[in-house]
């Protein structure tokens, strides 16, 4: 079973009335319907359009303008790898390959089984115990190999 | 008697297994029958110690670190549960009084006094520490006299750029009143080596919201907004916590302490855009807008959020302001060179031995800063370059060690200090890579809307190819060095503008990596 929450405009739409309070609601919109069904899906803009009363072409520009928001499903476990400069100073680039290797993805997509997508994420502020990483929710400093082996074997199971 | 043991709550040391370590000891003092309370604190900073288990004894505290969940045994065995005196208590991780380490007996902690010492989201701990005072002397005076107060200790803005602090809340408080007014919080702390914001965040959350409650009444302005990056949820949950306690006690609402002041306060995520970071993209997503940065005129203290008067100041800006109210203006500024007054929380990161965070007054030299208090490399090898203030920030060769950590200082040697993260790479770093991976940062990065930024990083990125595979070198390093004049002057913001230090820097010190011949000998002995 899915982790989020299926499609439901009616949903969205309470989404949305949840926010009409807030000054600048669009953002902390966008992070609640990607929390709801895991990324921001493409009928979720011209909903969203409608109850903020803005263009289509507005609400496409903000979700496709940051990083963070999803145009599609992630696989089950998101595997974030920090590629800063302070991981660099650390060797993060040879785990980065090395968890390329093992996943057999680039860093952005995620594997054929569906299981984990790999993503590179600039700075997660843990720059004393580089390299870092972020497995979902959770931090995990001081990686090396080994520890980045445990971290892919736990999210591809 | 109730033992308190303390275990931090901070990412990086529960990156390093803080979670699981507090854990294992809760369950071994329920194991032992022992009375014993976890707080789980803020970190020191000695992070290459974390995760760092503090015990307390008739106040006076000691530490164990790193500790990991298999030395909890050991630790117990040791007698850490037992109220004996804590000379008995013998342990290879023991570190002796935390308060005596030479790391903390050599800062000076105005901003960072609290943090790692009380738990964040206790507001009475926060009081029983010295907190909002400032906030109680800003009440008792006029707003204008806070103005000047915060004017007179010389604070400048820490997010990087250094702009005087007083000046952008004397521009708002002038600004007629009856009108709504902003408070804005950037906590988009998105550069690699600086981590000083979400310490505070998540190790003393109140002494932010204090600092923005006394702006808000200083310039007239009943809302703030934080906003925070996305990548920091540690920081998030604390901040939301405190802010809670905060309006229950009377700190926020209506009516501040009772008084006819207001002040609101809402955290808001960004969405992973290092832009934002800048403050006129900050404010176009605050609004719910793509992250675009606005031309200046108008200044947002005039036309800022929502087109109206807005204080946007950095999360280590508004730290530093209960102590100025609390302690005086005189009192801060008796701290720091030139015309950089107070302290700066140093973060030192990358491969060092002794990482963490270090807050001193300015003047520190960046060879005591790296050799000195960082211990040298982890790795051990020689250092290479030293980048300081973020990816815009320049790389410093050890020639430059001498260079006092001063605003002023690091410009004339084409360097900044930006929010003062100090990056250390060894021998083993290629500067053309870094030069390269510059470009392509401010390329993914990059808002889009001015030329030299968006067009430029992208070419500079395609021109750093070639001269990495030795194409033509002389010709494309020209080219290299031409783009970064047109994206040093040409671009709207710091993003595009300041890009070509790093790879500026690079080029300069370190020519034989882009394959040019390396430095005079005279020069690279110094």
């Amino acid at each position: 079973m899915s982790r989020f929450e299926p499609w439901s405009e009616e949903r969205t739409v309470e989404i949305v009335a949840a926010h009409l309070h807030l000054e600048g609601p669009l953002m902390p919109i966008l992070h609640a319907v990607q929390n709801a069904y895991g990324h921001v899906p493409e009928e979720a803009i011209p909903v969203i359009a409608r109850e903020l009363n803005l263009s289509r072409a507005e609400v496409h520009g903000v979700v496709t303008f940051y990083h963070e928001f999803r145009r599609e499903l992630p696989g089950k476990h998101v595997l974030k790898l920090c590629r800063a400069e302070a991981c660099q100073s650390m060797g993060c680039e040879r785990l980065v390959e090395r968890a390329e290797e093992r996943l057999g993805v680039e860093c952005g997509a995620t594997s054929a089984d569906g299981r984990v997508t790999l993503e590179a994420v600039y700075c997660l502020g843990l720059c004393a115990t580089a390299p870092s990483a972020m497995l979902d929710g959770r931090v995990v400093g001081r990686l090396d190999a080994g520890r980045l082996d445990q971290l892919i074997k736990e999210a591809q199971t | 008697m109730m033992l308190r043991i303390f275990v931090p709550r901070d990412a990086a040391a529960v990156a390093v297994g803080a979670d699981e370590v507090a854990a294992a000891l809760a369950a071994a003092a329920k194991k032992a029958g022992a009375q014993v309370q976890i707080v789980r604190n803020g970190s020191r900073g000695m992070l290459w110690l974390e995760p760092l288990v503090e015990i307390e004894r008739e106040g006076t505290r000691f530490g164990f670190g790193p500790v990991a969940v298999s030395d909890v045994d050991s630790l117990v065995k040791a007698g850490i549960f037992q109220g004996r005196p804590v000379a008995d208590i013998k342990h290879p991780l023991a570190i002796g009084v935390v308060d005596e380490h030479p790391y903390m007996t050599r800062q000076t902690r105005l901003t960072f006094a609290r943090c790692g010492i009380t738990d964040p989201v206790s507001l009475d701990d926060y009081r029983a520490h010295d907190g909002y005072k400032g906030l109680e002397r800003a009440l008792a005076i006029k707003p204008i006299e806070i103005v000047d107060e915060v004017a007179k200790s010389g604070l400048r803005g820490r997010g990087g750029a250094g702009f005087p602090t007083g000046i952008k809340w004397k521009t708002v408080h002038d600004t007629p009143m009856g009108q709504q007014k902003y408070i804005v919080c950037n906590a988009d702390e998105g550069d690699s080596g600086t981590f000083a914001d979400r310490m505070i965040m998540e190790g003393d959350p109140f002494l932010l919201i204090e600092g923005m409650t006394i702006a808000g009444i200083a310039v007239g302005a009943t809302r703030g907004y934080i906003y925070l990056r996305s990548e920091y949820p540690h920081a998030e949950k604390a901040l939301n916590a405190a802010i809670a306690a905060a309006k229950k006690a009377g700190f926020l609402g209506p009516k501040i302490r009772g008084t006819d002041h207001a002040f609101e306060l809402e955290v808001r995520m960004g969405a992973g855009a290092y832009v934002c970071g800048e403050e006129t993209s900050l404010l176009e997503s605050l609004e719910g807008k793509r992250g675009l940065v606005r031309a200046k005129p108008p200044l947002p203290a005039h036309k800022g959020l929502f087109a109206q008067p807005t204080v946007i100041n950095n999360v280590l800006s508004l730290c530093a302001v209960p102590y100025i109210m609390a302690e005086g203006a005189k009192a801060y500024a008796d701290y720091g060179m030139g015309r950089s007054r107070g302290t700066m929380p140093i973060q030192l990161a990358g491969n060092l031995k002794f990482g963490g965070l270090f807050e001193t007054a300015f003047g520190i030299t960046l060879g005591e800063l790296v050799d000195d208090i960082g211990g040298g490399t982890l790795s051990g090898r020689p250092v290479k370059a030293v980048q300081v203030g973020g990816p815009l920030g320049a790389y410093f060769p050890r020639a430059l060690f001498d260079t006092p950590f001063e605003y002023e200082a690091f410009a004339a040697k084409d360097g900044l200090i930006g929010h003062a993260g100090v990056v250390v790479f060894d021998e083993t770093a290629n500067m053309a890579k870094m030069a390269r991976f510059a470009f392509d940062f401010c390329s993914i990065e990059s808002c889009g809307k001015c030329t030299p930024c968006r067009i430029g990083s992208t070419r500079g990125r395609e021109t750093m190819d070639k001269v990495m595979a030795g194409e033509d070198t002389a010709r494309n390093l020209a080219i290299i060095e031409d783009l970064c004049n047109t994206m040093k002057f040409g671009s709207l913001c710091a993003l595009g503008g300041f890009t070509p230090y790093p790879v500026m820097s690079a080029l300069t010190h370190f020519p034989e990596d882009f394959g040019r011949p390396a430095p005079k000998l005279a020069e690279a002995a110094e």
